[in-house]
C-alpha cells in the first residue's frame, strides 16, 4: 500500500493544479493577515472559507484522481498487489497531497506573522485539524461516488451535489424545520442533525473552540449545554474520525466486490 | 496447471459465463477462440481475479486462488487494450512496474527486440497504437513468471513486431511455460497453439488439437472449421 500510496503522491505533487491549491491558501493567508492585522479574527474568517472550500475541493480532486487514474489502477490490478491496498494507498495519495498543500499554504503567512508568539496557536491547530479532516472526509466520499459510477459525468454530478447538499442545502432545510416546528422542543433533533453533517460538525467543533458559540445561536448553544466546551470537542472530533472511517471502510468493501 | 470449475459470471442480466469447466494442464500453448462476447475475456480476468464470478473456483497449481491476488505473482498478462497512465514516460512505467512487483526483471531485451529504444523518455500518451501495445508486450514478458496469459498480442503489431512476438512465444515456450492466448487471427492460432479451447455461450464447445477440430468440422482449414461451428449453431 506505501508503494501506492508513494506514487499517487508523487503523482499529484506533479501536477499543476495542487500548486495552485497551494497558491490559493498561501495568497488568502496572506490577504487576511494583512487585511486583518489579528491573529484570532483572521483564524474566524479562515474557519468560513475552510468549512466551504475544502470539502469542494477535496469532492472535486477525489473524483477526478479516481477516474483519470483508471488506467493506473487496470494495471495494477493485474500485479500481485492487494485490491484494498490499491484503492486505500490511491486515498490516502490524494487526500494526503491535499492536506499538505493545506497546512503548507496556511501554515506559512500565519508562522511568519509570528503565530508561535500568539495566543491564537490553539485555535489555528484546531482549524488545520478539522480541514484536514474535512478532506479526509470528502474525499472518501467522492472515492465511494467514484466507485460506484462509471459514468464520469454522473461521478462528477453526484459528487457535486453531495457537496452542494452538505455545504448549503442542509442548512437550510435545517433552518426551515427549525421554524416549522418551533413549538417542539427541538434540542435532540438539533444534536442529531448536526452529527450527520461533517460540515455542520466542523464549525461546532471550532466555534466552541473559539468559545464564541453564542454567536452560532442555537446549535452552538445546545451543543455546549449539552457537553460542556471540552467534552463537546471529543465528542465533535470523534465524530468526525467516525466520518473518515466509515467511507473509508466502504471504498475497501466495495473495491473487493466490483469487475474491472 | 490452471483448473476452472463450474464458473458462473454475468453482467447485469447479461450471462457471459454458464458453467465454464475446463482444465489447463503444464506447458504448451492453448489459445482461446470464441466469438466476439463470448466470454473469453471474461474468463481470463476471472482467472485473474480482476473480474469476481458468482459461482465456480479457480486453481493454480492445484491452490485456489484467493481474493487477495498475491497469486498474481505467478502469472503475467497482457491486456487486450493498452491503457497506461498517460503522464508517465515510458521508462518510469517500467521502472514502477517492477518496484511494484518486488522481483528481477528482463527488460532490456525486449526493449531491444521491440526497438523501443528511441520512445524510452516519451510520454506514454504520445505513442502510437503500435508502440502502446509493444510496451504492453515488455510489461507482460519481462517477468519470468511460469504462466502467461495474452490476450490479444497481435493487435496494432507490424508484421516485423508480429515475427519477434512468434518467436518471442515459442522461446517462453521452450522453458516450459504455460501460456494462454486469445485471438481472432486464425492464422496466428494455427501457427503457435498446441490446444485450442473453443468458447461458444458462456461455455467450453470444444477443446483440443487443432488436428481433432479438423475432423470433427470435416474442414481441413482452421478459419473454415471455426466458421463452420458459428453457422451450426445458428442454423
Amino acid at each position: 500500500m506505501l508503494k501506492i500510496l508513494k506514487y499517487s503522491f508523487y503523482d499529484l505533487i506533479r501536477s499543476r493544479w495542487s500548486y495552485v491549491y497551494l497558491a490559493f491558501y498561501l495568497l488568502l493567508g496572506f490577504v487576511l493577515l494583512f487585511l486583518n492585522n489579528d491573529l484570532s479574527k483572521a483564524v474566524i474568517t479562515l474557519m468560513n472559507v475552510i468549512i466551504i472550500l475544502v470539502p469542494l475541493i477535496g469532492t472535486i480532486f477525489g473524483v477526478m484522481y479516481y477516474y483519470n487514474s483508471k488506467e493506473f489502477t487496470e494495471l495494477l490490478l493485474a500485479q500481485p498487489i492487494k485490491r484494498s491496498s490499491i484503492f486505500i494507498g490511491q486515498y490516502l495519495g490524494v487526500a494526503l497531497s491535499l492536506v499538505m498543500s493545506l497546512v503548507l499554504g496556511l501554515g506559512i503567512p500565519f508562522v511568519l506573522y509570528g503565530l508561535f508568539e500568539s495566543s491564537a496557536i490553539w485555535d489555528f491547530s484546531l482549524l488545520l485539524v478539522t480541514g484536514a479532516m474535512l478532506t479526509l472526509i470528502f474525499t472518501a466520499l467522492a472515492f465511494n461516488i467514484a466507485l460506484y459510477n462509471e459514468n464520469k459525468i454522473k461521478g462528477f454530478s453526484y459528487a457535486i451535489l453531495l457537496w452542494l447538499f452538505l455545504a448549503v442545502i442542509y442548512d437550510g432545510l435545517f433552518l426551515l424545520s427549525l421554524i416549522i416546528f418551533e413549538t417542539y422542543p427541538l434540542d435532540k433533533f438539533t444534536l442529531i442533525a448536526t452529527v450527520f453533517n461533517p460540515i455542520d460538525l466542523s464549525r461546532i467543533l471550532i466555534l466552541l473552540k473559539l468559545d464564541i458559540s453564542a454567536l452560532l445561536g442555537y446549535t452552538g448553544a445546545i451543543f455546549n449545554q449539552f457537553f460542556g466546551t471540552s467534552l463537546g470537542l471529543m465528542s465533535a472530533l470523534g465524530m468526525l474520525t467516525l466520518w473518515v472511517i466509515l467511507p473509508v471502510w466502504n471504498i475497501k468493501r466495495k473495491a473487493q466486490k466490483k469487475d474491472f | 496447471m490452471i483448473k476452472i470449475e463450474n464458473l458462473h459470471k454475468k453482467y447485469g442480466k447479461n450471462k457471459i459465463l454458464t458453467g465454464v469447466d475446463l482444465e489447463i494442464p503444464e506447458k504448451g500453448i492453448f489459445a482461446i477462440l470464441g466469438p466476439n462476447g463470448s466470454g473469453k475475456t471474461t474468463m481470463i480476468k476471472s482467472i485473474l481475479g480482476m473480474v469476481v464470478p458468482e459461482k465456480g473456483k479457480i486453481f493454480i497449481d492445484g491452490k485456489a486462488t484467493h481474493p487477495n491476488g498475491l497469486y498474481r505473482k505467478d502469472l503475467d498478462y497482457l491486456p487486450q487494450i493498452a491503457n497506461f497512465p498517460g503522464n508517465l514516460g515510458v521508462k518510469e512505467l517500467i521502472k514502477m512496474i517492477k518496484d511494484l512487483r518486488g522481483t528481477k526483471a528482463n527488460e532490456e531485451e525486449l526493449i531491444q527486440l521491440f526497438g523501443l529504444t528511441p520512445y524510452l523518455d516519451k510520454k506514454l500518451s504520445n505513442l502510437s497504437g503500435g508502440t502502446k501495445q509493444k510496451v504492453n508486450l515488455v510489461l507482460a514478458f519481462m517477468f519470468d513468471s511460469p504462466i502467461i496469459i495474452l490476450d490479444e498480442p497481435t493487435s496494432g503489431l507490424d508484421p516485423v513486431a508480429m515475427l519477434n512476438l512468434k518467436r518471442l512465444i515459442a522461446k517462453e515456450k521452450a522453458k516450459g511455460k504455460t501460456i494462454l492466448v486469445t485471438s481472432h487471427i486464425m492464422s496466428f492460432v494455427e501457427e503457435i497453439s498446441d490446444e485450442i479451447v473453443f468458447l461458444l455461450e458462456g461455455k467450453i464447445y470444444f477443446k483440443g488439437t487443432i488436428q481433432e477440430l479438423r475432423e470433427k468440422t470435416g474442414e481441413v482449414d482452421l478459419e473454415h472449421a471455426i466458421a463452420n461451428i458459428l453457422t451450426e449453431n445458428n442454423a
